[in-house]
């Protein structure tokens, strides 16, 4: 197809990624708020033409109602389908974390494996554009703590595709973070058979000096500090870890093996954050290589706040990152 | 046909012989069940967390009577009743119960956690209300499939004070889903009277007030709630949506084993004793000529299957410990 676009917006790569999924497989169904075409597509039009090109039976509005929403795709999960819930705004999930945490992630293991849950959650967030405390935050810690679930997060449109097909198709309940903000910015298109394995993060940017282990929008900032201090001769590699949990624990050991040094960054709040777990990791594999403690970048102990001010002082920024990676190299 | 007695609360007649012996044998089973986890747990032949069943019987083997063996039940933590007369078999129960690796979950989900697909089991969960919007999902299913089958979702009258409850029935009436939500009305959320925490006088009405089919019986009248069974799920199957199913009953025992009921007044415990729905449906079936020796054969036929599977879940071996790594996700995980 020489007429594809070169390059497509994250939404559309998640839009694309649930058509593929559609045809592919018949029991791929969606269901969440607003999200066939009659409503509107999805509030910010993520799902806009599904339900057009495979009917209202496979692309469902639902009423607002998240437990029901997410107990539906539980349900229909456990006898053959690979339901893909949107629950609009991250913070919304927690009106549905009963069953999300003690069903979806649950009922394998309490069935002692007869049954299976292989459902995708779709949710989106993220702060910085003013909206305030309830529908901004970041809460991946919560659901990565969480055994049995896994949780995805993708920083470009082509990981967003591959990412999203392949936790459609896997077969254990997946939380997929589309990050609000970056849904219009546009990266390379993938080719159409594109997938990207759960499970395994990348290196977009290879360096020697120290190992910036991140995900979501934390991969674009890490890039422009890197960039920056590439320019005094500081080298940062970038680890994009694409798959929050289970994580990638070789690609990013090995890393830092290599470099000795690591900052982990994420937009979320800092205290009890993954980054603790990240570099906790770090530290009880390889602490006597390290150059200094791992370091930690994120967002303030403090709910999203509404105005632009306090909430450019809370969220997590590029100087932060530079600053600690300053602190880390000495 | 005779008509029923005086504590119908619908109109119905009495049901078959051949149904209401179907309906007893499984209401025996369930009851020497309860009685001989009671006495085991008693004698401390089993550590286990118990929630006994007994006086809710019938409105269970009722309503699984009314169904078919792939249609899907979703039910709670006092679930023995319901999955028993789902037909579950007995040893595989047993053994779940006790923990061990021959049960139905590999001992990994417990009583409150009671899964067997093949039996339609699909969920058993130890949180109040929470079943409503999975057996929704099982209900859609079913709808996409046109595969026929109806899901069943058991839960008490408490469960209709959580969120859960309004936002699955509201769901599964706009989509019309082939769901019977069967209400067993025993009258206590765990400790707390219904009076007390419920704001409408039956639950029949937060069903009509959702739009949905809505019906309220005796459920401890084999009968009645055997027509109510079978007419909502006559309904669900011919497209028509759900069914809400306020079966009142009673529990003749505390929340959990070890909680004396000491919050419920004698006078209403001696009433509900009087009524117990077994000795009333025993004697039903002598009344419609069905013979004592025929009675007391299903009683000992259910005897035997309970005792064997009672020294089966004793005997059996525990899980190995490292069980606890697989089945978590699709994949072991690493030790």
């Amino acid at each position: 197809m020489s007429d594809a676009p070169k390059e497509i917006m994250f939404a559309q790569a998640c839009n694309m990624a649930m058509a593929k999924a559609m045809a592919d497989d018949p029991k791929v169904i969606l269901m969440g708020e607003d999200i066939a075409d009659e409503q509107g597509g999805g509030v910010f039009k993520v799902t806009a033409g599904l339900s057009a090109q495979f009917g209202t039976d496979r692309v469902r509005s639902t009423p607002i109602s998240e437990q029901a929403i997410v107990g539906a795709a539980v349900g229909s999960a456990l006898v053959g389908y690979k339901p893909v819930a949107e629950i609009m705004l991250m913070n919304f999930i927690t009106v549905a974390m009963d069953q999300i945490v003690n069903h979806a992630a649950k009922l394998r293991f309490m069935s002692g494996g007869q049954t299976s849950v292989p459902l995708t959650i779709r949710t989106t967030t993220g702060a910085g554009t003013g909206l305030g405390g309830q529908h901004s935050d970041m809460l991946e810690a919560w659901l990565a703590h969480v055994p049995g679930l896994k949780v995805v997060a993708a920083s470009n449109p082509c990981d967003a595709y591959g990412l999203l097909y392949s936790s459609i198709m896997d077969p254990n309940p997946v939380i997929f973070i589309e990050n609000t903000p970056t849904y219009f910015t546009k990266g390379p298109a993938p080719t159409p058979d594109h997938v990207v394995p759960l499970g395994l993060a990348s290196v977009p940017r290879e360096g020697s000096d120290i190992s910036l282990i991140t995900y979501s929008r934390g991969v674009g900032a890490c890039h422009a500090v890197a960039e920056k201090l590439a320019g005094e001769g500081i080298s940062c590699e970038v680890v994009d870890l694409r798959t929050i949990a289970p994580f990638d624990e070789e690609t990013v050991l090995k890393s830092v093996a290599k470099t000795k040094a690591a900052v982990v960054v994420h937009e979320a709040v800092k205290n009890f954050g993954t980054g603790a777990e990240i570099s906790s990791r770090i530290h009880e594999e390889l602490f006597s290589e390290l150059k200094a403690p791992v370091g930690r970048v994120g967002s303030g102990y403090a709910p999203v706040p509404f105005s632009p001010a306090i909430e450019k002082a809370w969220m997590f920024s590029e100087d932060d990152i530079e600053r600690e990676i300053r602190k880390i190299l000495g | 046909m005779t008509t029923k007695g005086a504590k119908a609360l619908s109109d119905t007649q009495m049901a078959d012989k051949d149904v209401l012996i179907d309906i007893f044998t499984r209401a025996d089973l369930i009851m020497q069940s309860d009685i001989k986890f009671r006495k085991m747990i008693g004698a401390g032949q089993l550590q286990i967390v118990y929630y006994p069943v007994r006086g809710q019987e019938v409105v269970s083997s009722a309503m699984m009577a009314a169904v078919n063996q792939e249609d899907y039940l979703v039910t709670i933590y006092r679930g023995l009743h319901d999955q028993l007369a789902k037909g579950i078999p007995s040893k595989d129960l047993w053994a779940e119960f006790a923990g061990k690796m021959a049960g139905t979950c590999k001992g990994k989900g417990g009583p409150m956690h009671i899964t067997h697909p093949e039996t339609g089991v699909m969920v058993t969960t130890g949180i109040v209300g929470s079943g409503i919007p999975i057996a929704n999902g099982l209900g859609l299913a079913s709808q996409l499939d046109k595969d026929g089958k109806v899901t069943v979702c058991c839960f008490g009258d408490g469960a209709t004070n959580i969120g859960a409850f309004h936002e699955g029935l509201n769901m599964a009436q706009v989509w019309k889903l082939p769901v019977i939500f069967l209400c067993q009305n025993n009258l206590y959320s765990e400790h707390t009277p219904m009076s007390f925490a419920t704001s409408s006088e039956t639950i029949k009405q937060r069903g009509d007030g959702l739009g949905m089919r809505s019906v309220r019986v005796n459920g401890n009248d084999a009968s009645e709630m055997y027509a109510a069974a079978k007419e909502a799920v006559e309904y669900a199957r011919a497209g028509n949506g759900p069914t809400l199913i306020e079966a009142m009953t009673f529990r003749f025992h505390g929340h959990l084993l070890g909680d004396t009921g000491h919050y419920i007044p004698e006078a209403e415990m001696e009433q509900a004793l009087k009524d117990d729905p077994m000795p009333i449906l025993r004697q039903q079936l002598l009344d419609i000529q069905v013979s004592e020796a025929d009675i007391a054969a299903i009683e000992a036929k259910n005897k035997a299957i309970i005792d064997e599977a009672a020294q089966f879940a004793l005997d059996a071996p525990y899980p190995p410990g490292d069980e606890y790594r697989i089945d978590v996700l699709d994949v072991e995980i690493a030790a």
